[in-house]
C-alpha cells in the first residue's frame, strides 16, 4: 500500500523525471583542495567551540548540579523529546564574547526545536549550571527570540527550569516545567503557562524568596515551605503536577504535550523525499574560505535538494540570481540564490519568482551571497533602485515561510533583497565562511582611504602609500572582526552557525517547523515600475 | 496406504479418542489425521484454550483443572467416547495408560484401549511379580537376596552366588544410611557389621538385603511391539541414562557404544519378555546396564514412552500408526527382519523448570516461543503454542525436541544446533542447561550414566558470568533500533512522512550526541539496584533488525565482528538468542513507574509464580529493609520467600496468608519514605 502511495505521490511517469543540476568537481584540483581543507578547518573550529558550549557552566557546577540528583538541561531536552529523534538547537553561540572575560556558553538557555510526543515544540531550557542560572542581557535575547519562533511558526513552548523574567508575549500553548527555582518576575513564567510541573522538593515558586521575605515582614520561612511543590500543587494551586525527579517531571511534560491535542496540518503537497546526488561535504571545496572566489550556487543547490533535482526559473534571464522550484524532504520550497551582483532583470526576476512562490504557497529558501546591487550609472539610469526596490518589496511582503542561509558575503543593500534579517525571515542561518556587513571591508577601506585622499589633495599634500595602508589596516580588520560569523551570532542577529554539510537537515527541520503555522495570503505593496 | 485398505481381522477404528493432553495428544492426532482417522479430544478448565484442543475433530469438556477430576476420571472419559462414537481410546503417557481398572473398563464397553491387555498391566506393575516373570522367562535379573536367615554365613553365601561387588542395603534404609558396598569377600563382613550398625541405628532394625552392585549404571530400555496374533518384535534400545530428580531429560537412540551383538541380546531379551506377559502394542523393556555391557531387567512400561520418536527416527516408523493398526487386530507391520537400524537420533526435553535451583518445576506463559524450523530430521513435539500457559496442574514439559543424523556426532551438533533456536520467554527453561550437557565433552564422548549430572555438576552448572560487552552493545543496539521501528510505524501513519523530524538519526546542531543507555546485568530482582552497567565508546557497532515472520533478528557488527541474534524485547528485559548463547539483559525500571506510583508495576514485589501465601510477616505501615522478608509462598510444593526489592514503607498488602497469588500480582504496595511522608 505505502509503495502505491509514493507512486502516486511522485507520479514517477518516466517523461516527467526531472534533470538533475550539479556537476562532479574535479576533487583532485589544487583549488578545490585548498577550498576543502580551509572550510573544512573552519568546521572544525565550529565543531569543536559548540562542544565546549554544549557543556554548559565548568565542571564544578555541573558536579554540583547532578549531585543533586538533577539532570544537565541537555539532558532534559535528550529525554523530553522523542528518543532518536534530531534537535534544532538555536544560537549556541549566543552570549559568546559578548561579555569580556565572562563566559555565558549558549547565551545561558538552550533553546531549540524538537519532536515531543510527535509534535513540533519549541524547547527553552534554562542552564543552572551558567553562572547559577542568571540572566544576561542576551539570555532575554535569546529567549525572546525562542518565543518568537514559537508564535511565528506556531509552535507550543516548553519551559525547561528555573526563570527569572517575565514576558509579555504568550502564546496559548505553553507550558513549564519548574526543575529549579522561580523567583520574582520568573514566577510568572509557571504561573502564566496553560499546564505547568514542578519538581519535588526541587522546584520552588516564589514572587520573594525567604530572605526578601524576612527583610519585608520578618516572617522566618524555608523556601520549601513558602514556595515548594508540596505548597504549589497542595495549597496554592499554582502548578498541576508534582514530579519525583527530573525524569519524572520530562515523562509528566510529554504526557501534557500528548494531551494536546495539537495536529499539524501540513498544507502543502508532500513527496516521497530522496538524498542529493552528490555528498554534501564537496560543498567544502567547492565554496571555500575566500569570498572573493566565485562559485556556482547551483552546484550548492545540488548538494542540497531532494535527489538534486531543480526546476529552474527564468534560467535565461537576469542570470545572476538562480531562481527555481525544488523538494526539500519531500516539501516543495523555491529556492533564491546569487551568482553574483543583483542587475535590474536579476532583481526583476526575483520579484516575479517571489511573486509565483506566494501564490502558490510555497516557501522560499534564499542562499544569500551577495556583494550588493550594481552601481554606476548606466544602471541608476537603467533604474536599478526601482528594481531593487521591487525585489525588496517582494521579499518584505511575503508572508510564506522564508528561511535564509548565508553562504556567503552579504553586503549592503543585497541583504535586503536576500531577505536579511530585518526581513523577518522564520529562520537565519550563516556558514562559517560567511561575511556580514554594509560592505566589504576592503571597499569600506579604499572608499575612506579616497576621502582622506582628496582631502590631502586640496590642501595640496599626498597621501603617502605607507599612509594609506595605516589608515586601511584597522578599518579592514574591525571589518573582519565584526563581519565575523560568531560576532553577529554572538549577538542574536541569526539563529545559529552552521556547518554546510548540514545546511540539507537544518533547512529541512526548519521547513517542518515553519509548516506548523497555517497559511498566510500575502498582500504586495505597491511596486514601483 | 496397502496397509490401511488391508484389514484382515478385527474392527476397524474409524474415530479414536485421546484420554490425555499437551505434546501426546496432538502427536497421535497427527498420525491419526495422517490415516484417515477422526480425532476427538478431551479437555479441563485449563485446557479450553489448548492446542490439542484446537487440532481435533471433535473436543469435549471433562472437569476442573484438577486431573482427579478430569483427565484420571475415567467414567466421564468413556461417557466421552459413547457421545462421540469413537471405537478405541488412546490414552497417551501417564494419566490413565498403564490404569489396569481402565482397561478393563474399556474392555466392559466395548471401546478398544490402545494399549496391553489389563493382565499384562498388572503382572508388569507389580515389581516382584514381574521380576519373578522375567527369571521365569530367562531374562536376566538383578540378582540378590532378600530373606529371613539374617546369617553371617547365609548372607555370605548369597553374596559370593551374586558375584561381587555387592551392595549390602538395610531393608528398612533408605537415603543412603545402613547401605555398604562389598567390593570383595575379603571386606564382606566388616561392611555388613558397619551396615547393620547403621542400620540398627537409624532405623532399630538391623535386617539387610544383598543386591548386585552396579556402579554409574546405565539406563537402557528397548522398544518392543507385539500384536494379537502372538508375535513381538524389538525395535532396538535406547539410552536414557542422564536423568534428574529421577526424571529423563535426554534419549538417544541407539546406545552409545553399544555392540551389536549385545544389542541383539538386548533386544530379544526384550521380546522374550513381552511374549512372557502375551504383550499387545508399544511397550518398553526397561534394563540396568553396567559398564561391562551386562544389563538387568528393571521393568516393563506399559505404555507408548514419552521418547519414543528417537526409536521412530532410527527406524523409519510411526509407532503410534503401530499402535492403532495392532488395536484394530492386525498384525505388525514389519517382521524382525525388516526392521532397519539408520543412523543416531536425539531427543533434548525442554521443561518449564529451573536447572539453577535443583530443576524446581515452573509455570507460566509463553510469552515469546520460536523453534528450529521442523523438516524431516527435526521433530517438535509440542502441545503449547506462543501466548499459551505452561499450567501448574500438569507436567511442565513444553516440548521434545527430536533430532536424527547419520551418526552419533552429526545428530548430536545438530541438536546443540537447533536448541540454540528454540527460544522461550515468559518462564525458566531448561533449554540452556541442554546445551550445556549436550556439549559436556563426557557426553559428547558417550559416557553416558545415571550419575552424570551430579558426577559434572560443576562443570555443567558454570557460575554466573558477567555478561560480555558485546553481547551488552547488541542490547543496547537492539533497543535503538527498536526505537527506531516504532519511530518509523508512527510516520508511516502520520501525515508528514517526510519530516527529518520524524527520523531516528539523533542529529544535534554542531555537536555529537550521545546517549547513556543503562542495562542491568541479570535480572535478579534484589541485586538490580547493584548492577547497573554502563557502555563507552570503545565499541563501534552498527546494525539493522529485520523481521522474519513473527520473529525480529538483529544483525549486528561489534568491532568489525557481526552476529546474528534473534531479538525480543519484552517488558523491561532484552533477549538475545544466537549460536553463542542466550542472554537476558534487564533495563531498569523508572522511578516514576516502580514502586512509588499506585499504577505501576511493584518492581519485584511480585509473586514469582502462580501460588499460595503460606505466611505474611509485614502489615500496612510497616517499615521495611531492602531484603526483608515480606512474604512466603508455596507454590510447586516449594517454599519462596518474597523479600522487599528495596527500603521503604507497607502502604497495603494485596494477599491474606491462604489466598492463590497469580505469577507476577503484587504482592504488596511499597512506597519510597518519603513519598510517604508528602
Amino acid at each position: 500500500r505505502l509503495c502505491r502511495q509514493a507512486a502516486t505521490l511522485s507520479r514517477a511517469y518516466h517523461g516527467d523525471r526531472v534533470a538533475a543540476v550539479g556537476s562532479h568537481p574535479d576533487a583532485g584540483s589544487p583549488l578545490y583542495q585548498e577550498n576543502y581543507e580551509r572550510m573544512k578547518a573552519l568546521v572544525t573550529e565550529l565543531q569543536e567551540l559548540a562542544e565546549k558550549i554544549r557543556l554548559g557552566g565548568g565542571e564544578k557546577a555541573r558536579k554540583l548540579h547532578t549531585s543533586r540528583g538533577k539532570l544537565l538541561p541537555r539532558e532534559r531536552i535528550d529525554r523530553l523529546i522523542d528518543p532518536g529523534s534530531p534537535f534544532l538547537e538555536f544560537s549556541q553561540f549566543a552570549g559568546y564574547q559578548l561579555y569580556g572575560n565572562e563566559e555565558v556558553p549558549a547565551g545561558g538557555i538552550i533553546t531549540g526545536i524538537g519532536r515531543v510526543s510527535g509534535v513540533e515544540c519549541l524547547i527553552v531550557a534554562n542552564d543552572a549550571t551558567v553562572k547559577g542560572g542568571t540572566y544576561y542581557p542576551v539570555t532575554v535575547k535569546k529567549h525572546l527570540r525562542a518565543q518568537e519562533i514559537a508564535m511565528q511558526n506556531h509552535l507550543p513552548c516548553l519551559y525547561l527550569g528555573k526563570s527569572h523574567y517575565k514576558s509579555s508575549k504568550w502564546l496559548s500553548l505553553n507550558k513549564a516545567v519548574v526543575m529549579g527555582s522561580c523567583t520574582a518576575g520568573g514566577a510568572y513564567v509557571p504561573a502564566m503557562a496553560d499546564e505547568s510541573i514542578i519538581v519535588g522538593k526541587q522546584g520552588t515558586i516564589f514572587l520573594g524568596g525567604p530572605p526578601l521575605v524576612k527583610a519585608a515582614t520578618g516572617e522566618e520561612v524555608s523556601a520549601e515551605d513558602l514556595g515548594g511543590a508540596d505548597l504549589h500543587c497542595r495549597k496554592s494551586g499554582v502548578t498541576d503536577h508534582c514530579a519525583l525527579d527530573d525524569n519524572h517531571a520530562l515523562h509528566l511534560a510529554r504526557k501534557v504535550v500528548r494531551s494536546l491535542n495539537y495536529q499539524k496540518k501540513v498544507d502543502v503537497t508532500v513527496e516521497p523525499s530522496e538524498e542529493p546526488l552528490y555528498p554534501a561535504d564537496e560543498l567544502y571545496g567547492i565554496v571555500g574560505d575566500q569570498l572573493k572566489r566565485n562559485f556556482d550556487v547551483k552546484e550548492v543547490i545540488a548538494r542540497i535538494v531532494d535527489g538534486s533535482k531543480f526546476d529552474e526559473f527564468k534560467a535565461l534571464y537576469g542570470d545572476t540570481l538562480i531562481t527555481g522550484f525544488a523538494r526539500l524532504f519531500g516539501y516543495p520550497v523555491g529556492i533564491i540564490g546569487n551568482n553574483g551582483v543583483l542587475f535590474s532583470e536579476s532583481a526583476k526576476k526575483g520579484t516575479h519568482f517571489i511573486q509565483l512562490c506566494c501564490q502558490r504557497n510555497i516557501p522560499i529558501v534564499f542562499l544569500q551571497n551577495i556583494t550588493g546591487f550594481m552601481v554606476g550609472r548606466d544602471y541608476e539610469a537603467g533604474g536599478i533602485a526601482k528594481d531593487g526596490a521591487k525585489m525588496v518589496t517582494a521579499v518584505a511582503c511575503a508572508s510564506v515561510p522564508k528561511i535564509t542561509v548565508i553562504i556567503g558575503g552579504s553586503y549592503g543593500a543585497g541583504n535586503y533583497g536576500m531577505c536579511g534579517r530585518a526581513y523577518s525571515p522564520r529562520f537565519l542561518y550563516m556558514w562559517p565562511n560567511a561575511r556580514i556587513s554594509v560592505m566589504g571591508g576592503e571597499q569600506a577601506a579604499t572608499v575612506l582611504a579616497t576621502v582622506a585622499k582628496d582631502q590631502k589633495a586640496r590642501e595640496g599634500k599626498q597621501l603617502s602609500e605607507a599612509d594609506e595602508a595605516a589608515l586601511k589596516e584597522p578599518i579592514i580588520r574591525r571589518f573582519e572582526e565584526e563581519g565575523n560569523p560568531y560576532y553577529s551570532s554572538a549577538r542574536l542577529w541569526d539563529d545559529g552557525i552552521i556547518d554546510p554539510a548540514d545546511t540539507r537537515l537544518v533547512l529541512g527541520l526548519s521547513l517542518s517547523a515553519a509548516l506548523n503555522a497555517p497559511t498566510k495570503k500575502t498582500e504586495f505593496g505597491v511596486f514601483r515600475m | 496406504l496397502w496397509a490401511l485398505q488391508y484389514h484382515p481381522s478385527g474392527q476397524n477404528i474409524g474415530k479414536v479418542l485421546i484420554a490425555n493432553r499437551g505434546e501426546i495428544a496432538c502427536r497421535v492426532m497427527r498420525t491419526a489425521r495422517k490415516m484417515g482417522v477422526k480425532s476427538v479430544a478431551v479437555y479441563s478448565d485449563a485446557d479450553k484454550n489448548s492446542m490439542h484442543v484446537a487440532m481435533a475433530d471433535e473436543a469435549y469438556f471433562i472437569g476442573p483443572a484438577a486431573s482427579q477430576q478430569s483427565y484420571l476420571a475415567m467414567e466421564k472419559i468413556i461417557q466421552v467416547a459413547k457421545i462421540s462414537t469413537a471405537q478405541a481410546i488412546h490414552p497417551g503417557y501417564g494419566f490413565l495408560s498403564e490404569n489396569t481398572e481402565f482397561a478393563e473398563l474399556c474392555k466392559q464397553e466395548g471401546i478398544i484401549f490402545i494399549g496391553p491387555p489389563s493382565s499384562a498391566i498388572r503382572d508388569m506393575g507389580i515389581k516382584s511379580t514381574s521380576k519373578a516373570i522375567m527369571s521365569a522367562a530367562g531374562v536376566p535379573v538383578i540378582e540378590g537376596y532378600h530373606g529371613e536367615d539374617q546369617s553371617d554365613e547365609c548372607l555370605k553365601e548369597h553374596a559370593r552366588s551374586t558375584g561381587y561387588p555387592v551392595m549390602i542395603k538395610a531393608v528398612r534404609g533408605g537415603g543412603g544410611k545402613g547401605m555398604r558396598i562389598a567390593h570383595s569377600e575379603k571386606e564382606f563382613l566388616d561392611q555388613l557389621e558397619s551396615a547393620r550398625r547403621e542400620a540398627k541405628k537409624s532405623f532399630n532394625d538391623d535386617a539387610v538385603l544383598i543386591e548386585k552392585f552396579v556402579d554409574n549404571p546405565r539406563h537402557v530400555e528397548v522398544q518392543v511391539f507385539g500384536d494379537q496374533h502372538g508375535n513381538a518384535v524389538y525395535l532396538f534400545e535406547r539410552d536414557c541414562s542422564v536423568q534428574r530428580r529421577h526424571q529423563k531429560i535426554i534419549e538417544e537412540a541407539p546406545g552409545p557404544g553399544i555392540e551389536p551383538e549385545v544389542r541383539r541380546k538386548l533386544g530379544e531379551a526384550a521380546v522374550k519378555a513381552a511374549k512372557a506377559v502375551n504383550y499387545v502394542g508399544a511397550g518398553t523393556v526397561e534394563f540396568i546396564m553396567d559398564s561391562q555391557h551386562n544389563f538387568y531387567f528393571m521393568e516393563m512400561n506399559t505404555r507408548l514412552q514419552v521418547e519414543h520418536p528417537v526409536t521412530e527416527m532410527i527406524t523409519g516408523t510411526d509407532l503410534v500408526e503401530w499402535q492403532l493398526r495392532v488395536a484394530a487386530g492386525e498384525k505388525i507391520p514389519l517382521m524382525q527382519e525388516e526392521i532397519a537400524l539408520s543412523g543416531h537420533a536425539f531427543e533434548a526435553r525442554i521443561y518449564a523448570e529451573d536447572p539453577n535451583n535443583n530443576f524446581m518445576p515452573g509455570a507460566g506463559p509463553l510469552l515469546h516461543l520460536s523453534t528450529p524450523p521442523p523438516d524431516s530430521f527435526t521433530r517438535i513435539e509440542t502441545g503449547v503454542r506462543q501466548g499459551d500457559e505452561v499450567s501448574v496442574h500438569y507436567d511442565p514439559m513444553i516440548a521434545k525436541l527430536v533430532v536424527w543424523a547419520e551418526d552419533r556426532q552429526a545428530a548430536l551438533k545438530k541438536l546443540r544446533y537447533s536448541l540454540h533456536q528454540y527460544n522461550i520467554v515468559g518462564l525458566s527453561t531448561n533449554i540452556d542447561f541442554l546445551l550445556s550437557l549436550s556439549g559436556h565433552p563426557q557426553f559428547e564422548a558417550g559416557n553416558v550414566h545415571t550419575n552424570f549430572i551430579s558426577q559434572h555438576h560443576d562443570e555443567l552448572f558454570p557460575a554466573k558470568q558477567a555478561t560480555p560487552n558485546e553481547i551488552l552493545c547488541e542490547a543496547a543496539l537492539g533497543l535503538i533500533l527498536r526505537e527506531k521501528m516504532i519511530t518509523d510505524a508512527f510516520r508511516v501513519q502520520s501525515g508528514d512522512k517526510f519530516s527529518p523530524f520524524a527520523s531516528s538519526s539523533g542529529r544535534r546542531i554542531n555537536i555529537s550526541y550521545t546517549r547513556n543507555l543503562t542495562l542491568l546485568d541479570g535480572n535478579c530482582a534484589t541485586d538490580w539496584l547493584q548492577n547497573y552497567i554502563r557502555l563507552y565508546k570503545a565499541f563501534h557497532v552498527s546494525g539493522d533488525i529485520s523481521n522474519e515472520g513473527d520473529l525480529t533478528y538483529l544483525r549486528c557488527t561489534v568491532n568489525g565482528s557481526v552476529c546474528k541474534a534473534k531479538l525480543v524485547i519484552l517488558d523491561n528485559t532484552i533477549y538475545l538468542f544466537s549460536l553463542k548463547g542466550s542472554a537476558q539483559i534487564g533495563l531498569p525500571i523508572p522511578k516514576y513507574l516502580s514502586g512509588a506510583s499506585a499504577t505501576g508495576p511493584q518492581g519485584g514485589a511480585i509473586a514469582p509464580m502462580t501460588g499460595t501465601i503460606e505466611k505474611v510477616f509485614v502489615k500496612a505501615g510497616d517499615k521495611v529493609q531492602a531484603g526483608d522478608p515480606l512474604m512466603v509462598m508455596i507454590a510447586m510444593k516449594m517454599e519462596h520467600t518474597i523479600r522487599a526489592p528495596k527500603a521503604g514503607i507497607i502502604k497495603k498488602v494485596n494477599y491474606q496468608e491462604g489466598s492463590q497469588a497469580n505469577r507476577h500480582a503484587p504482592l504488596v504496595e511499597l512506597v519510597d519514605e518519603d513519598m510517604e511522608s508528602n
